[in-house]
């Protein structure tokens, strides 16, 4: 299981330079640290908890049933639309079981009303290898 | 762009709070409240009081603060207005699958844990202090989740900013096995305790009453004795200002083009 990204908070503009006008100047310390105490903690909280729940699976069923049920994960996140399409995940949402639950990620920030899209030639270009 | 909170804009806020000299940035509407609830002999009654305030401005004088999480089950909501509004909201959809899934009621005890899951994921930010209170198969509870995500389980309970006052009502003339009459009484001169002493509480006491055999949500129990009369609109009747005098001048219009369009009625 790959392990929890901690630096690297990229800046926030477009293509990866700092937005000087809405994020104001750079500083090492913004980049590194989160500006905000719930910054890591949400960007992470799915995998810590997949994590958390493997663990678990492992000590009490033994190793095969995480590692099994990991393999499910894999092969449900590789079902997607086009690449600059949101997917609904819907498989992945339904091993996990929270096809049935309602969080705040599901009311806020939803990316299919995102004002950004991804030029949408490009990225079908670069993902079939054209570019 | 991630689904869920946004943080773009907190390193801005964080250097917004030094610039303005005098602190500018806009508070949220707290509800800076009294919320109270007692578990009597066949159900539970909450009350609350419906002042919304921000900072020192009243903001709303009749904000419901009893939201609904199921047929069974009411919550008061004291802290940041929109954080306890939401998060019943989520609560309430939440609870509503799950019934929808197995058939049953929700238990107080499921929407306690998924309140306290929630909570505790965003470590405090979002401010809402709950009272949480039902009957379900196994009885009648009322519980308390705080910001952090610590709960309590207890007979008889208040929480906002005035609840020191209305606890000292509540610790006064609370005894278990109640009668309705009793109850509702009790909790109502808590609120008014509340209202009396504190300045972030006020306006109308509302109560609801959950039994085994439903829910009786008594919106506005008792109306301040401070009620305006304003009215929302102004309407008189024709004849109402006196005519002094009227002039008509009669518009010469000229033909100018006309047309006739036949509308087809097939």
């Amino acid at each position: 299981m790959y392990s929890v990204p901690v630096a690297g908070l990229c800046p926030q503009g477009s293509y990866g330079i700092q937005d000087s006008l809405r994020s104001g100047f750079t500083s090492v310390k913004n980049e590194l640290l989160p500006s905000h105490p719930l910054e890591l903690s949400e960007k992470n909280f799915v995998l810590n908890q997949d994590k958390m729940n493997f663990s678990t699976l492992r000590n009490i069923q033994g190793l095969h049933a995480p590692l099994k049920l990991q393999m499910e994960y894999r092969a449900a996140r590789q079902i997607q639309r086009l690449p600059f399409l949101q997917s609904s995940n819907l498989a992945l949402d339904t091993l996990r079981g929270s096809d049935d639950t309602i969080g705040f990620e599901d009311i806020l920030g939803d990316p299919a009303q995102s004002e950004m899209m991804g030029e949408p030639h490009m990225m079908v270009e670069y993902k079939l290898g054209l570019l | 762009p991630a689904a869920g909170f946004n943080f773009d804009n907190a390193a801005r806020n964080a250097a917004f709070d030094g610039l303005f000299e005098g602190g500018q940035t806009p508070k949220p509407l707290k509800t800076g409240t009294t919320i109270a609830g007692v578990v009597f002999k066949d159900g539970v009654v909450l009350g609350a009081d419906t002042r919304a305030t921000s900072s020192e401005v009243v903001a709303d004088k009749m904000c419901a603060k009893i939201h609904y999480i199921s047929p069974n089950i009411y919550c008061c909501g004291a802290g940041t207005a929109a954080d306890t509004e939401k998060t019943t909201d989520l609560l309430s959809s939440n609870l509503t699958v799950f019934s929808l899934n197995s058939g049953r009621n929700p238990r107080v005890v499921m929407a306690v844990n998924i309140l306290q899951d929630m909570l505790y994921r965003y470590h405090g930010q979002i401010g809402a202090n709950l009272i949480l209170g039902g009957v379900d198969c196994t009885g009648n509870h009322l519980y308390t989740v705080g910001p952090y995500g610590s709960v309590n389980k207890v007979p008889y309970l208040a929480m906002g900013s005035g609840d020191l006052a209305a606890l000292g009502i509540l610790e006064d003339r609370f005894k278990h096995d109640l009668e309705l009459e009793k109850a509702k009484e009790l909790v109502r001169d808590a609120i008014h305790a509340g209202i009396m002493s504190d300045l972030g509480s006020g306006n109308n006491i509302d109560i609801c009453v959950i039994t085994k055999q439903g829910v009786d949500y008594i919106r506005p129990f008792q109306e301040s004795e401070y009620k305006e009369t304003r009215k929302p609109k102004y309407k008189y009747r024709p004849g109402t200002t006196p005519v002094l005098t009227k002039k008509v001048v009669p518009l010469k219009l000229e033909v100018v083009e006309e047309t006739q369009q036949s509308m087809d009625t097939a």
